[in-house]
């Protein structure tokens, strides 16, 4: 792609990631607006669904805050001046990084979206849908170990390879990238403490385990990247960045341990007084 | 109370408190006051060697895990019965101690993952750290035996 003939460059850079393209041209311009139409594909299609599901149940107003936070959220990971300054400051990439592929996804699940449009639409293509979310491959997906690998093992091939530097270099990398970043967030997310129905979700030892692993992955990754920050950012902004990853990612994967124990909380309630006391595992 | 479910509440009731003790001493008692408050610890001290920072990403991730799962056994327990609280309260004590023991020990000495404080001499600091931790599960133990349900074979 070839950035560097763009007509109107943006403000060159200061050397942060010496070597990394300007970034201006077409293949961005289209990237932002690929991602609004997507932004408000999610934000419409809620409403959409809120709209055609009125006639039934009232839904919780915290799910509809939820969903709008998480496209916001993933909105300032992708657009605006957080964006921007990520093609120059480690930093604030890891900023973005966070909000798309953990702080939005999260907010999102919750947001109980598969809930919403099975109550949208109607029974016969529900069904057809619920079908769908039984197949094979919807299955392997949500399992948290395969979710946990996509998510994880994508942190460590951008972040470990040479793929953080191409993305800067091309629109369709850092497309595929982040789309990547943010739909194994999802899943991962989901398959762990999911509001949506899940046909086959996994054991609450598996999922347990998977989270622990996912913690340890991360936060090993995050002080990995402070001592080997990749190649064109500066050590103290590598150091930024990484201690942002590691504490961000903390608070984020705190919340997702009280809410997979929450929702043990909830299954495992007394329904007599006398009821046995049972362990989660 | 019967007897019977005396004994049956006290094994979740010591999970719970040396799960949520060993977890608070883990992920906030080093966050807060080493790392934040004092600034002895650092982020990483670039010494590390691989096989430490993994067992120190281990570490991390099951301390605010244990903590959580703790507190979560206390408010099932809760909902259940009555809460034999100075008993939880003596394995509370007991993980705490536990666990600093565990972390002057193995992580500090053995694995080397980091030191209690940089550019001093560390036997003072090292003797303070295990002693007190010796000395908070010897407590936590103590409590634990004065507390113990008459008819349980714990």
């Amino acid at each position: 792609m070839d950035v560097g003939s763009a007509p109107h460059q943006m403000d060159q850079h200061d050397g942060g990631h010496g070597g990394v393209p300007a970034v201006a041209g077409m293949d961005w311009t289209v990237l932002d607006v690929v991602v609004v139409l997507l932004l408000g594909v999610g934000a419409l299609g809620y409403a959409l669904g809120l709209w055609a599901a009125r006639g039934r149940s009232p839904w919780p107003l915290r799910r509809t805050l939820f969903w709008y936070a998480g496209i916001a959220c993933a909105a300032a990971g992708l657009l605006g001046p957080v964006a921007q300054a990520a093609h120059t400051s480690f930093t604030a990439h890891m900023i973005g990084h966070l909000l798309l592929g953990m702080v939005a996804p999260l907010l999102m699940v919750l947001g109980a979206p598969i809930t919403l449009t099975m109550r949208a639409l109607p029974a016969t293509v529900a069904r057809r849908l619920s079908g769908f979310l039984r197949s094979t491959w919807i299955r392997v997906l949500t399992h948290p170990v395969v979710a946990a690998t996509l998510n994880a093992g994508g942190l460590w091939l951008l972040y470990t390879t040479e793929l953080f530097h191409l993305m800067h270099a091309s629109a369709a990398v850092y497309a595929l990238v982040h789309l990547h970043l943010f739909v194994a967030g999802y899943l991962f997310t989901a398959s762990l403490i999911g509001l949506d129905p899940d046909p086959h979700r996994a054991s609450m030892p598996v999922r347990s385990a998977v989270l622990i692993l996912f913690i340890a992955a991360h936060s090993i990754l995050a002080k990995w990247l402070y001592a080997h920050p990749p190649q064109g950012v500066e050590p103290a902004d590598g150091r930024a960045g990484a201690q942002l990853m590691y504490y961000g990612g903390d608070a984020v994967d705190v919340t997702l341990i009280v809410l997979l124990f929450a929702g043990w909380h909830v299954a495992t309630r007394p329904r007599t007084s006398r009821a046995p006391l049972v362990s989660p595992f | 109370m019967s007897r019977h479910s005396k004994v049956r509440i006290d094994r979740p009731v010591l999970l719970s408190g040396v799960l949520f003790g060993s977890g608070i001493a883990a992920s906030m008692i080093d966050l807060f006051i080493f790392h934040l408050a004092l600034q002895w610890h650092h982020f990483y001290d670039l010494s590390t060697t691989e096989a430490a920072l993994t067992a120190d990403g281990f570490f991390h991730a099951f301390g605010w895990f244990i903590t959580i799962w703790g507190l979560f056994l206390l408010a099932d327990l809760r909902r259940r019965t009555a809460v034999p609280w100075k008993r939880w309260s003596g394995a509370v004590i007991t993980g705490v101690g536990f666990f600093q023991l565990l972390d002057g020990v193995v992580s500090h000495k053995v694995l080397g993952i980091h030191q209690i404080r940089y550019g001093v001499d560390l036997l003072l600091y090292d003797a303070v750290w295990i002693g007190s931790a010796l000395a908070l599960l010897l407590v936590g133990l103590l409590m634990l035996r004065r507390t113990r349900p008459r008819d349980a074979a714990v």
